[in-house]
């Protein structure tokens, strides 16, 4: 489904990923996993096309769209959840989720599907997103990734810096999407929940892989060794 | 008492003409943060639009023109955001001086079409006249001033294309993997700040003569509403040019023309002052 060769990108002239090589097969979740600063987001947000590839190819579905613009990724089906709850802050919750199904001229019933993800959100939809907690603006970035019904879902820390109750509800909401045979690339620091949801993982160091295997492999204490904080 | 009643249709009504400048301005400037030096000569080509159109079109001239200047200025617009603005995004002070170079283009285009002189364009006879001190061309534009607000406001808040436009200009990479072409969002911002500059420039006929120049006499004041009422926000322009209006009215009223202006550009630096963001600020949880 996604496949990602040799890739390299960085920022100006400050190399970041050194050649790349990763596959996500429908239905799969895959785990990038690595210290902070060893290009995790960087890698995300090359494969989405907010960051241009210097090098390397990224195929989608069968399609070449290393030099496709970021919404026409996502209109192939290819969602991003950036890191740190992105919401338009202004808008309501509905209508960040409205310019979303706008956007990809989706039905209108993708929009419930999303609600019905994170029933959480029901209650808030004429609030500003700027004014929801932080759990809740995470909740609103997925539910407005999920918008597109996309084939690929890609989440960049979805559990970083929100309080336990949420975290719980978006690692089952994550679980349950999985489940339904959506294929997930996710960016997790937590070991143990890269451990429960992953089917298989990679670990970057340094803009390298430098160990990847099934879920199996990461309970070992090599891997363990690799990721000590 | 009786002098500061008559001063408040007048004040209002230069309120309703800083409003109208300054409103394509909450667009290119306030939304996406291009300091389009330019800016007044699409009111310029609003105004000769208005000029051109009123021996073809006769009694109904000013509201033929208004459409069709907000397409000539829009269009204007569109070719320079698309030719030279966009490759300079993200650096002010290179777009400034470009559009100011654009600006005198322009200028010096429009004194090789209609002349250096000044024009006049006739008011149509329904608007001449007026009620008490209230001539009906500046109600005409108080009146235009308002259905532009209303326009617009209904444009950013009621329909998609105004949903994407909020979105690109709250957060850029998010609309991006959000699927939002960001790109034809930039255009069309552009297209329609531009555009109304165009309507203002054909509301400026009805109370004053139209020059090759006659951009460069009110960007200033444009830009000065927009700051002082915040960055893209719409109530803070309005407040602001009310505001700015009102004072200057009066100001001239105690004073005289030129030290009116002193005392308005003094008030407009002492409040940026103690509140450089503008009277409203778009406040969230992310942004503070």
């Amino acid at each position: 489904m996604l496949s990602v060769q040799g890739l390299e990108s960085g920022y100006g002239r400050a190399r970041v990923l050194f050649g790349i090589s990763l596959s996500v097969e429908p239905g799969e979740l895959v785990c990038v996993m690595g210290r902070n600063g060893v290009g995790k987001t960087t890698l995300l947000d090359t494969v989405m096309g907010v960051l241009p590839a210097t090098a390397g190819m990224v195929a989608f579905a069968g399609e070449d769209v290393t030099r496709l613009p970021s919404h026409r990724r996502v209109a192939l089906g290819m969602a991003y959840v950036p890191q740190g709850h992105a919401t338009f802050p202004q808008l309501s919750v509905l209508g960040n989720l409205l310019v979303t199904l706008e956007a990809c001229r989706g039905p209108r019933e993708a929009l419930e599907e999303a609600l019905e993800t994170f029933p959480r959100l029901k209650p808030l939809l004429k609030r500003s997103a700027g004014f929801l907690s932080g759990g809740q603006q995470q909740q609103l970035a997925i539910a407005r990734a999920l918008v597109t019904r996309p084939r690929l879902l890609i989440l960049d820390e979805p559990t970083e810096g929100i309080q336990p109750s949420i975290v719980i509800e978006i690692e089952e909401a994550i679980e349950r999407l999985h489940a339904s045979g959506m294929a997930v690339l996710l960016v997790e620091q937590y070991l143990e929940l890269a451990l429960r949801l992953a089917d298989r993982f990679l670990i970057l160091d340094a803009g390298h892989v430098v160990h990847s295997g099934t879920a199996a492999d990461l309970r070992q204490e090599e891997t363990r060794r690799l990721l000590a904080v | 008492m009786e002098a500061f009643v008559n001063q408040l249709p007048i004040g209002i009504s230069i309120g309703a003409v800083l409003l109208l400048i300054a409103l394509g301005l909450t667009f290119t400037f306030g939304q996406m943060g291009v300091i389009n030096m330019a800016h007044g000569e699409f009111i310029m080509a609003g105004a000769y639009t208005a000029y051109l159109l009123q021996d073809l079109t006769g009694r109904m001239a000013v509201i033929v023109a208004l459409p069709v200047a907000f397409a000539v200025a829009g269009l204007m617009g569109l070719i320079l955001e698309r030719t030279a603005i966009r490759h300079f995004y993200g650096r002010p002070l290179d777009t400034l001086l470009l559009t100011w170079g654009v600006s005198l283009v322009l200028q010096q285009l429009a004194r090789d079409l209609f002349g250096a002189p000044n024009v006049q364009v006739q008011a149509p006879a329904w608007l001449q006249g007026g009620i008490g001190t209230l001539p009906y061309n500046r109600l005409f534009i108080f009146v235009l001033a308002l259905l532009t607000v209303a326009g617009v406001w209904a444009y950013l808040n009621r329909t998609g294309q105004g949903r994407r436009m909020q979105a690109v200009m709250q957060n850029r990479g998010l609309a991006a993997v959000s699927g939002i072409d960001t790109g034809r969002v930039d255009q069309r911002t552009f297209f329609i700040g531009s555009g109304l500059a165009g309507v203002a420039g054909v509301a400026l006929t009805l109370i004053g003569p139209v020059g090759p120049t006659l951009g460069t006499y009110y960007i200033v004041d444009a830009f000065l509403v927009v700051v002082a009422g915040g960055l893209g926000s719409l109530l803070g322009a309005v407040v602001a040019a009310a505001g700015l209006g009102l004072l200057n009215s009066y100001a001239e009223f105690w004073s005289d023309a030129s030290l009116a202006k002193v005392i308005v550009f003094a008030v407009i630096v002492a409040f940026l002052q103690v509140r450089p963001q503008g009277l409203f600020v778009l406040r969230s949880r992310a942004l503070s």
